[in-house]
């Protein structure tokens, strides 16, 4: 049976009518929407919390999941610049009065934080929903959001320790966001109608205004600013960066690079190639800490124990905490277990990357 | 002048006063022996020994027959999806070391420098992700239309691919694209300071197309949520405007073949004129509302920090900006003489309608040649002549558009909107010559 009709038979059976879309010019395409299908896609909650899911979380949840969860990117506190742009930091009580953070005014913050930008509480509760945790998006139910964003908020102290995050105060929450009067779309940049006809925006009106010169049109060029000496082979050695014919060449900016191996990849490179496409390097570096111990760190620990391979792939799998410090390894279930073990067997072997 | 890398197929000249005057009187009278002995010395000096004979006889890739030309080639099919010349390895997709921690989350820019025309050969496109890139299997996609519709629809790419069709060229442009450069020069090239542009043709169909059979409510329904089915199911406002306008592309096509998956396969959304985020990639929905969604991705990045301390969301249009891609940054210009400054131009409100260039960091300009076709929110191709006297050089390039916007300079841009913006920098690129041959990145005001 083909593809397509398992669809018609599924549909049949689920007792949805296919005919019911009158679509006259173009006849036989498309279909209605199940009210289930809408449901499990429309996920997205907006700024007056029009799609917010019923439910409640307390910050001491919020706790437990975010260690579970969110720690080994973004810290324990979410103060984490090692993976991601921390979230918390550079707001202030003062702030939570006004709702326009002052540190961004100063520039005093050398970062910008999330709760520094965001104006609006529901930006935060969709996002969490739809794309966290990062290598399992939209596993976690609506009380386990509404947990790490009051966990969250209170870091931030937006919200107290014993609050309980819920769809029925939400709004509230809202009065008290840091950065919610910091917002404008006052600009030219807005492709829709002006805010002067119900839209957004000026209706396109830019905000610098520069004229066509062609002859003496200053009278000396001042050079502000250059790549400095120390920048110049930071993007590597430019003359492989560009063509060997024309009218130009690259200009040589480090040692030439080894020529590309020919021939099928060795294992250590397939075995290199898996831990980057599956997301270990955004953590582990081959010889030293990032988030997590470097590989060579972990080689070191484990090559002289007996049982270190299935002892590391179990880790893996399951994620472990305490071994290194405090920031545990979140279970890798995306991984299947064959690429585990080649990943755990290439880290024993030293990691090397031919 | 730059030596490192001697151009084939020249045969050089000896080197001006090469012979002194009274060397050329003794060769005139006769005293061949003399010239042999210098010619030899300056050979080896020069260290390219194919000039030895090439002063004599020739070049010798003419002279000696190249294995192309006296054996037996490659077969048809070889490589049953075509491949570039292994010659042009140098010309790939590269990640600005530093700019982001973790390749799911990154950017991979277009190597600009080494492109010709107007439209990127599909595999140097430019990518961004927000969660990593998946290769969606075509037949479990689906495409949903709900929100303010009369009817909640779904579509297959069956579906979607039957409806009628259209073609259009169109540039596509991260908002932070010369993000890095607000403050101050922070790449050596143009790959990483204009890379995240790419301009490609794209066929689909018209979203109004789609929305109409829905029977959506053009009167309250003022924007449009558009939404991925990677992980981060990337969403962004789109307003009604752009749509029943009908530029806006459910698009499955990019130059002449399938998207390919870093680009958003099987489907994804064309905006012209608007930055790379809007264009949702892998686009599963469409909801049709009342009010702006205030994502992730229009609520914590892609909003610009203004001097005063506020941000600008919503931010959309990619204003008319131009570079020069060569002679560009981190290239060498290996002698003086003629040489054709070639760039590209586009701009977010429709055409371009002129392009110029200076050679002496903004004093003097002259108009540049625009490359047919000039298309609206395309890129457009600019090339202007130059005889390069081997004297120091800034050379600039300002594009105008039909709405008589010219783009601004550095300190224009400046003071309107400060160094901290990262999105929509458009300013004028400038690119240093010095006497060596060696182009680098500056900036004046």
């Amino acid at each position: 049976m083909s593809r397509f009709s398992k669809t018609l038979m599924a549909l049949l059976l689920a007792g949805v009518t296919t005919s019911a879309i009158a679509f006259e010019r173009y006849k036989g395409i498309g279909r209605v929407a199940t009210e289930a299908e809408v449901a499990a896609w429309d996920i997205d909650v907006r700024p007056d919390f029009k799609g917010l899911p019923k439910g409640s979380g307390t910050v001491d949840d919020g706790i437990e999941l975010w260690e579970t969860h969110c720690t080994s990117c973004h810290g324990s506190f979410g103060e984490s610049n090692e993976v991601f742009t921390p979230i918390v930091g550079g707001t202030s009580a003062d702030d939570i009065k006004t709702g326009h953070v002052k540190s961004l005014i100063s520039g005093s913050s050398p970062q910008r934080t999330t709760l520094m930008k965001v104006a609006t509480v529901s930006t935060l509760f969709d996002y969490i929903q739809r794309a966290m945790p990062w290598t399992a998006p939209k596993s976690l139910k609506p009380d386990e959001v509404y947990a790490i964003l009051a966990y969250l908020l209170n870091l931030a102290d937006i919200v107290p320790a014993d609050f309980v995050l819920s769809d029925a105060n939400i709004r509230e929450v809202q009065e008290r966001m840091p950065n919610r009067n910091g917002m404008t779309t006052d600009h030219g940049m807005w492709p829709g109608v002006a805010a002067a006809k119900a839209g957004m925006g000026n209706g396109g009106k830019p905000d610098v205004s520069n004229v066509a010169c062609m002859k003496d049109c200053k009278k000396e060029v001042e050079i502000v600013s250059a790549l400095p000496d120390y920048a110049q082979d930071a993007h590597g050695n430019l003359a492989e960066q560009n063509r060997l014919v024309g009218q130009t060449r690259g200009k040589r900016t480090s040692a030439p690079g080894e020529p590309a191996e020919q021939g099928e990849p060795s294992v250590a490179a397939a075995a290199l190639a898996l831990a980057n496409a599956k997301g270990c390097m955004a953590c582990h570096g081959v010889a030293s800490k990032l988030v997590g111990p470097g590989y060579n760190e972990i080689a070191q620990k484990y090559q002289a124990q007996a049982d270190a391979e299935e002892m590391l792939v179990a880790k893996v799998k399951l994620g472990g905490q305490g071994n290194w410090g405090a920031i545990p390894m979140p279970p890798q279930a995306h991984v299947a277990d064959e690429d585990i073990r080649l990943l755990v067997q290439w880290v024993l072997q030293g990691a090397k990357a031919q | 002048m730059a030596n490192i890398d001697a151009r084939p197929g020249r045969i050089r000249p000896a080197p001006e006063n090469f012979l002194t005057h009274e060397q050329i009187v003794a060769v005139k009278e006769g005293r061949r022996g003399f010239l042999r002995t210098a010619f030899v010395a300056a050979s080896a000096a020069m260290a390219a020994p194919a000039v030895v004979q090439a002063a004599v006889q020739g070049d010798p890739a003419i002279l000696e027959l190249p294995s192309w030309s006296t054996t037996l080639g490659m077969p048809v099919a070889a490589n049953p999806y075509g491949l570039p010349s292994r010659y042009e390895r140098a010309l790939q997709r590269r990640e600005s070391p530093g700019l982001t921690r973790v390749g799911g989350s990154s950017v991979s820019f277009t190597p600009l420098q080494g492109l010709f025309g107007i439209i990127t050969p599909s595999g140097l496109h430019f990518e961004r992700h927000h969660q990593g890139w998946h290769d969606v299997d075509p037949a479990r996609h689906r495409l949903m239309i709900n929100g303010l519709v009369k009817t909640q629809a779904v579509f297959t790419m069956d579906d979607i691919m039957r409806l009628p069709s259209v073609s259009r060229i169109h540039f596509i442009e991260c908002g932070a694209n010369t993000g890095m450069e607000w403050g101050n020069v922070a790449v050596p090239t143009v790959q990483y300071s204009h890379g995240m542009l790419s301009c490609s043709e794209f066929t689909g169909v018209p979203l109004k197309e789609i929305l109409d059979m829905c029977g959506a409510d053009y009167k309250k329904g003022r924007y449009v949520l558009a939404e991925g089915a990677d992980g981060s199911s990337m969403t962004r406002t789109i307003p009604m405007e752009l749509i029943e306008s009908g530029e806006v592309l459910v698009a499955y096509g990019m130059n002449g073949e399938m998207l390919r998956p870093e680009n958003g396969y099987p489907l994804r959304l064309v905006v012209p004129g608007v930055q790379g985020v809007s264009w949702v990639k892998w686009l599963r929905r469409i909801e049709v509302g009342d009010q702006p969604w205030a994502s992730k991705d229009e609520a914590v990045h892609y909003i610009d920090l203004m001097p005063d301390g506020q941000h600008r969301q919503y931010s959309s249009i990619q204003e008319c900006k131009s570079v020069i891609t060569t002679p560009s940054g981190g290239q060498l210009l290996l002698d003086k003489g003629f040489y054709n400054i070639s760039g590209l131009a586009w701009s977010g409100r429709g055409k371009v309608t002129r392009v110029d260039v200076s050679t002496d960091g903004g004093i003097n300009w002259r108009q540049a040649r625009l490359e047919t076709p000039v298309l609206s929110k395309a890129s457009t191709r600019f090339n202007i002549d130059w005889v390069w006297d081997g004297k120091p050089a800034i050379l600039q390039s300002r594009a105008v558009d039909d709405s008589g916007y010219v783009q601004p300079g550095y300190g224009q841009l400046r003071a309107a909107r400060g160094t901290r913006s990262i999105y929509h920098n458009n300013a004028i690129q400038s690119w240093k010559v010095v006497e060596s041959g060696e182009v680098s990145n500056v900036q004046v005001l």
